[in-house]
């Protein structure tokens, strides 16, 4: 590897990204991955639009039509959102702290190519035509009930993405506990850092509960197993405790790097510091912690008894107080600065009413007796993809804008993106803000076709023309994004003019050890501090320019998944095929080899020399950046 | 830009007051026009949070206004640097209480409701002669249709709930293959029928459904079951008390004096149908199809197709197309049409009401 960038043939380049342990190109990979499953999730939900445009349609088949739900939910949540998010934090924490790369590059890469053959894997079922379809939650008697290979397709597939995120999760946690700049006390980082910190902790505890659940599922459908089996002592309110004990933090392990990215958005456009950061930051704490104590809230209507109902209502509207606080610090963090109307901005400013809606229905939901109507309603679906739509994918479609300049150098167009942002908004209201009606109205959630005459005819037209305006807004981004990458245009350090954190002050895109000095931090908004004070530069060094140590690159992340994604397919063939036991033993002796292979090898990395950095800062300041 | 999007928000906000207005539903199924004391405490609870929660967003949208309005940079100027400031005690002490206080509001009457509808203790109740106080029925769910057990009364039917008005009527729930929910949407909250515990609750009917569009309030299953779940409707018929005995008397004479209205189809019956279905009401729940002693009076074919001899015929001819994955095997090449016509006007004429 060389800081100078080279010509190289495509054989080399493809090579590069595939041995990648670079934070930045991982986050990359995260976002392309996460993107393409972003589009196909967003394709099965216009079908599902589709079919309800009207009662009685037969667009889709009634077992297609599960299918495409159970691929929907599952893809937006632990294909597109969560690995989007992954990208985001990959790319930007690192820079915000000060490092060079996260705790451990080589984990790094494991965790992406382990959610790129899990979300392979679950996939590849609509290929071979034996698709999930038990829902997103494959409740227990349902999916032991299906039929083929679809929920097997779900369990092996998530366990591999799940292993993949928990060890992005760890390794986001020690990065941060470790490798923080001089001065970067944890009340200084900024709050994305805060929330990615948050929800890596959440991830450590929320994703052993889904790991337990799938290999419980997986034997119960591959090996004869009983965990949920209720004619062989088995229970099947167990999984639902299982799945919601992850469940419930995941929304949280989601929306938290959200209100980190749109934090950081209101900051830079209104050009003050946050309001009350250090509620914010006990606010993201608090959310985290209760996170874990409400999942039950899912479960009111199972017949847990009124005792764990009132319980689990209470502390479900308990959560409502902290964010509460972080949405009225937000509103006193732009009220007094100098707001400007930049394509993030107005994804945060749109993000503030539509969150505060799926917020409140949240609590309307939380109220037990209240909830026995709306649950497995259509307000459920209106409430969840307020929130989810509404907050994340609002955050991510936002940080997209917002750091495109610093991960690839050039500026996204402002007027297509605000052009995005208009049809992607109007409708998203006009696709979920009836569907809170139709839940009230009586219609129930999942259901493939309804009749005429139930007065349910009208929303679901408009339901579904919103759908179609949204998918308009993401054609239109996509239209954006392939004119910046032709045009390449080149910018600046700081193209937002008002960066606030470490990440602004070094060159768009970052060289690959990203710091040529590891910063001194001085407080928060350490740039903003800086600027402030006269240092243009926006940075003060902690040391003297020296040799920075540096990881290789290497292949063997993407081999020890790829024996897992084999032997996946053993396991799920094993009883009906003779190759199945083969396949599983080999994949499995393919994942340890690799194992071994790396645990044998002596890898010290290598060393980008001080003249090296001396030449890269000179060219930097010859070319009039700083 | 921003004015055309304040414009469009005030649109909006138009758009959904109307919606509010004229959006009560259809009075068989939503929830918003509760026909029983369950659907009505539970929208007290919808009045409740929705004003607290509107409340919050007026709040809310009302200081994003203003900021909006006031601190724009292109009034400030390019130059203009503001305050940075830290945040405030005192503000955030306030966004703090008032909240709780707003949720302490909501959380009272929650906790009311739930251990007021979960109260089931006076389904055991007796009268001094041993027999219940209360009418308890049994709920089934089976893929993809409900079956009512009368245990009291030693009558069974499905699809189609009869109950009497302005009492409470308890219910135990469960399910015979997978999971399933059991939801009236303008009589009450649904509950789930699983499948290795018995569920209990209860419901009150105040309002007769002779009134309604089709003569009948709507149930639904709620709960993901399958490729058929959105077809796995049923439908409640509510009488007064006087008239749900008759009722109750009819199909407990269903045993003994069977309706034939056609000898035909009752023979057709008799060797491709009797296997699954049953045409007395007396007797006990658990049979492989629903039962059919009171099939003419009902509503609906199935659950959800029209209640005449052509969608019937259609249904016996192939199930598996109009409701897929259900457990009845199709008799298109086994029945002739002369014993389609036959099983057809048989089934129709099985009625206990009439």
């Amino acid at each position: 590897m060389s800081s100078v960038a080279q010509k190289r043939s495509f054989g080399a380049a493809f090579w590069d990204w595939m041995t990648t342990v670079d934070h930045k190109k991982i986050g990359i990979l995260y976002l392309i991955g996460g993107g393409f499953f972003f589009v196909l999730g967003g394709i099965e939900a216009m079908i599902i639009r589709l079919q309800l445009l009207k009662p009685n349609n037969d667009l889709v088949s009634a077992g297609l039509f599960n299918d495409l739900i159970t691929m929907h939910g599952t893809t937006m949540i632990f294909l597109a959102a969560m690995p989007i998010l992954f990208g985001f934090m990959n790319y930007i924490m690192p820079l915000q702290i000060g490092a060079r790369d996260v705790a451990f590059p080589f984990i790094n890469s494991l965790g992406f190519w382990m959610f790129f053959f899990g979300g392979l894997f679950l996939n590849i079922s609509w290929l071979v035509g034996q698709v999930p379809d038990a829902g997103w939650t494959s409740y227990a008697s349902l999916s032991l009930a299906s039929t083929g290979h679809g929920i097997d397709f779900y369990a092996i597939g998530l366990q591999i993405a799940g292993g993949g995120t928990l060890m992005a999760g760890i390794n986001f946690l020690v990065t941060i506990i470790n490798m923080r700049a001089p001065g970067m006390t944890y009340m200084r980082m900024p709050l994305f850092t805060w929330t990615t910190f948050v929800a890596s902790a959440m991830i450590l505890f929320a994703f052993p509960p889904l790991t337990v659940g799938l290999f419980f599922l997986t034997f119960d459908r591959m090996f004869n197993g009983n965990f949920f089996d209720h004619t062989m002592g088995g229970n099947t309110i167990i999984w639902e405790h299982i799945f919601w004990i992850f469940g419930h933090p995941e929304v949280y392990i989601l929306i938290l790097p959200a209100f980190g990215i749109f934090s950081e958005i209101f900051t830079i456009f209104s050009r003050k510091r946050l309001f009350g950061y250090p509620a914010m930051v006990f606010a993201t704490v608090l959310i985290g912690f209760l996170g874990f104590m409400v999942w039950a809230h899912h479960m009111f209507t199972v017949g847990l008894g009124p005792t764990a109902n009132a319980i689990f209502a209470v502390a479900t509207m308990a959560i409502a107080v902290p964010t509460g606080v972080k949405i009225f610090n937000w509103l006193l963090t732009i009220w007094g600065g100098s707001i400007t109307v930049t394509t993030p901005m107005l994804y945060a400013l749109g993000f503030i009413p539509s969150f505060v809606m799926g917020g409140v229905t949240g609590v309307m939901q939380g109220a037990a007796p209240l909830d026995y109507q709306l649950h497995d309603s259509y307000f459920i679906v209106a409430h969840f993809h307020y929130v989810i739509v509404g907050g994340v994918v609002l955050a991510i479609l936002g940080g997209l804008h917002l750091y495109w300049p610093k991960m690839f150098g050039t500026m996204l167009n402002e007027t297509l993106g605000k052009i995005t942002f208009i049809f992607f908004f109007v409708g998203f209201h006009c696709t979920f803000l009836i569907q809170h009606w139709l839940g009230f109205w009586g219609m129930p959630r999942r259901v493939w076709t309804y009749m005429d005459g139930q007065g349910w005819n009208t929303a679901n037209m408009i339901s579904s023309i919103g759908a179609l305006l949204m998918a308009i807004g993401v054609i239109v981004l996509v239209i954006n994004i392939i004119m910046t990458v032709a045009k390449n245009q080149r910018v600046g350090n700081d193209p937002w003019h008002d960066g606030r954190t470490l990440e602004w002050a070094i060159p768009s895109p970052p060289p690959f050890y990203n710091f040529t000095t590891t910063p001194l931090v001085r407080g928060l908004d350490s740039v903003w501090i800086e600027k402030s004070e006269g240092n243009m530069t926006g940075l003060t060094p902690a040391e003297p320019v020296s040799d920075i140590h540096m990881p290789n690159g290497s292949i063997i992340p993407f081999l020890m998944t790829f024996g897992m994604f084999v032997a996946g397919f053993g396991a799920m063939y094993h009883q009906e095929t003779s190759w199945g036991l083969p396949v599983l033993i080999f994949g499995l002796a393919w994942t340890f080899v690799a194992m071994s292979a790396r645990s044998l090898q002596d890898d010290l990395g290598f060393h980008v020399t001080k003249e090296e950095i001396q030449r890269d800062i000179d060219n930097a300041r010859k070319g009039g950046q700083f | 830009m921003m004015k055309g999007l304040k414009k469009w928000r005030l649109f909006s906000l138009l758009a959904v007051l109307t919606v509010f207005l004229a959006g009560c539903g259809q009075q068989e199924l939503s929830t918003l026009l509760p026909a029983g004391q369950v659907g009505k405490d539970q929208f007290k609870l919808l009045m409740l949070s929705s004003g607290i929660m509107l409340f919050v967003i007026i709040v809310v949208v009302a200081i994003y206004v203003v900021a909006l309005l006031r601190f724009r940079r292109s009034k400030l100027g390019d130059d203009f640097i503001p305050e940075q400031t830290e945040g405030s005690q005192k503000l955030e002490l306030i966004w703090t209480i008032i909240p709780i206080i707003l949720i302490i509001i909501l959380a009272v009457p929650t906790v009311y409701y739930t251990y007021k509808l979960g109260d089931v203790k006076a389904m055991e109740e007796v009268d001094d002669d041993g027999n219940a106080k209360h009418l308890v029925v049994d709920v089934t769910a089976k893929l993809y249709w409900w079956e009512f057990e009368y245990p009291d009364l030693g009558i069974v039917t499905a699809q189609e709930l009869v109950v009497p008005t302005k009492e409470k009527v308890f219910f135990n729930l469960k399910a015979a293959d997978v999971k399933h929910s059991f939801w009236i949407p303008a009589i009450g909250g649904k509950l789930d029928t699983n499948v290795e515990n018995l569920n209990k609750f209860y419901l009150t009917f105040d309002q007769e459904s002779k009134g309604l569009k089709d003569g009948v309030f709507y149930g639904k299953c709620a709960e993901l079951c399958g490729p058929s779940h959105s077809l796995m409707d049923f439908k409640v018929k509510t009488l007064p008390r006087d008239e749900f005995n008759t009722w109750v008397k009819n199909m407990q004479a269903t045993k003994d004096k069977p309706v034939v209205a056609n000898a035909a189809g009752e023979e057709v019956f008799k060797t491709s149908c009797i296997g699954c279905h049953a045409t007395s009401g007396a007797g006990e729940g658990g049979s492989q199809g629903p039962n059919l002693a009171a099939f003419g009076d009902r509503n609906r074919v199935a659950g959800f197709l029209k209640h005449d001899e052509k969608e019937l015929k259609e249904w016996i001819k192939n199930p598996q197309k109009l409701k897929p994955g259900n457990t009845m095997p199709s008799f298109e090449n086994q029945l002739s049409d002369q014993e389609l016509d036959d099983l057809a006007d048989y089934l129709l004429g099985l009625s206990v009401e009439q």
